[in-house]
């Protein structure tokens, strides 16, 4: 029990001050599930098997892979801001962190001097450590049992709440797109088709480069105008130059042979 | 011995105490009132030895039911915040405030 305590205490520590340091909330999340590990193993060593089973599945099975899940969901990678909006509120923090730790470490100091009954008594006459938590949990404790499970079924609930998000505008279908489109084309002209797709030169095949109408000139719409705007949009004149000096270069080589034939 | 596990809750429970005062980001904040709750848990499970009974661990039970649930709603409220003001910063959460 002295040597398991000293193992796990220092790292549970360690495992705290990380989660309060840390820049990067994916980081803090981590050394959290260190200290819950250790937790369980000092619960293991409380002789409360039931509980070491309970903290390693409810507490890092399930709570901090439902953070891990929100860290992704929210952006992994925004550290917190070193602002302080508060003047002086990290000092004054530290300061009745100090104190609170005084305060209780003084009011415990001294407090338990007995030695350990252990609960092996208690064990012994239920059956076991679970048969005896089972015993008080579906005994004594049955009505807050029951509470609890009313305030699951609450939680449950209100989480889904939160999650619904409520449409605002009708969901289009595809009958309703194609009217839209057929009303546009009445209205402005424009093609009810799809629009034209990116060219392919000998060069580039690139969702950048813009397709030629048979006069030569560059189709505006087959390229996102995203890419336009952005200015990587890959100049078809220039493409077009390659292209002919590469079958010119080709039609020169064919010529040599030609003639060394 | 119990003792040691007890300083141990206690200081596992200030640190929590610093993360909630001194963090911005609601996710460490809430991280760090877990650890508060668990460090409650300690003490109670240290309890429940030194008195020989399992009343303490049926209690660390029950904190731990709750603590699932509040986590469940927490981050509910975390999410449904960040989808329309696109932060966990708890200084961006100030409508009650204007």
């Amino acid at each position: 029990m002295t040597v398991v305590f000293w193992i796990c205490a220092p790292l549970m520590v360690l495992g705290a001050l990380g989660l309060v340091l840390f820049r990067k909330a994916v980081h803090s999340a981590l050394s959290m599930a260190l200290t819950m590990v250790c937790l369980a193993v000092l619960y293991a060593s409380l002789s409360a098997p039931f509980l070491f089973a309970v903290q390693i599945i409810v507490y890092t099975g399930a709570v901090l892979m439902m953070f891990l899940f929100v860290l992704m969901l929210v952006g992994v990678d925004t550290p917190d801001s070193i602002v302080e909006t508060i003047k002086g509120q990290r000092v004054l923090a530290a300061l009745g962190a100090l104190g609170l730790l005084g305060l209780m470490v003084f009011s415990i100091g001294g407090a338990v001097t007995a030695p350990a009954t252990t609960t092996a008594a208690a064990e012994a006459a239920a059956g076991g450590n679970v048969e005896g938590v089972a015993e008080l949990l579906f005994g004594r404790y049955v009505w807050v049992f029951e509470l609890t499970s009313a305030l699951l079924i609450t939680a449950a609930v209100g989480a889904m709440i939160f999650a619904h998000a409520q449409r605002t505008k009708p969901k289009l279908g595809q009958k309703e797109r194609a009217d839209e489109r057929m009303k546009a084309y009445a209205a402005s002209g424009t093609h009810p088709g799809s629009l034209p797709n990116s060219g392919v030169f000998a060069t580039s095949n690139s969702i950048a480069t813009p397709a030629l109408l048979p006069d030569g000139s560059i189709a505006e719409e087959s390229v996102s105008r995203t890419l336009t705007e952005r200015g990587v949009q890959l100049d078809s004149a220039q493409l077009k130059q390659i292209t002919a000096d590469a079958f010119a270069a080709a039609e020169r080589v064919g010529d040599e042979e030609d003639e060394e034939l | 011995m119990i003792d040691h596990y007890l300083y141990l809750a206690v200081i596992l429970f200030v640190i929590g105490a610093l993360g909630v005062m001194i963090r911005r980001n609601a996710l460490v904040a809430f991280m760090s009132v877990e650890l508060m709750l668990n460090a409650a848990n300690l003490a109670l499970v240290a309890f429940a030895f030194q008195h020989g009974k399992l009343d303490g661990q049926v209690a660390s039970f029950f904190v731990m039911v709750v603590a699932a649930a509040e986590v469940v709603v927490g981050l509910g409220i975390i999410v449904s915040i960040y989808k329309t003001r696109r932060s966990t910063s708890v200084d961006n959460a100030n409508l009650l405030n204007r």
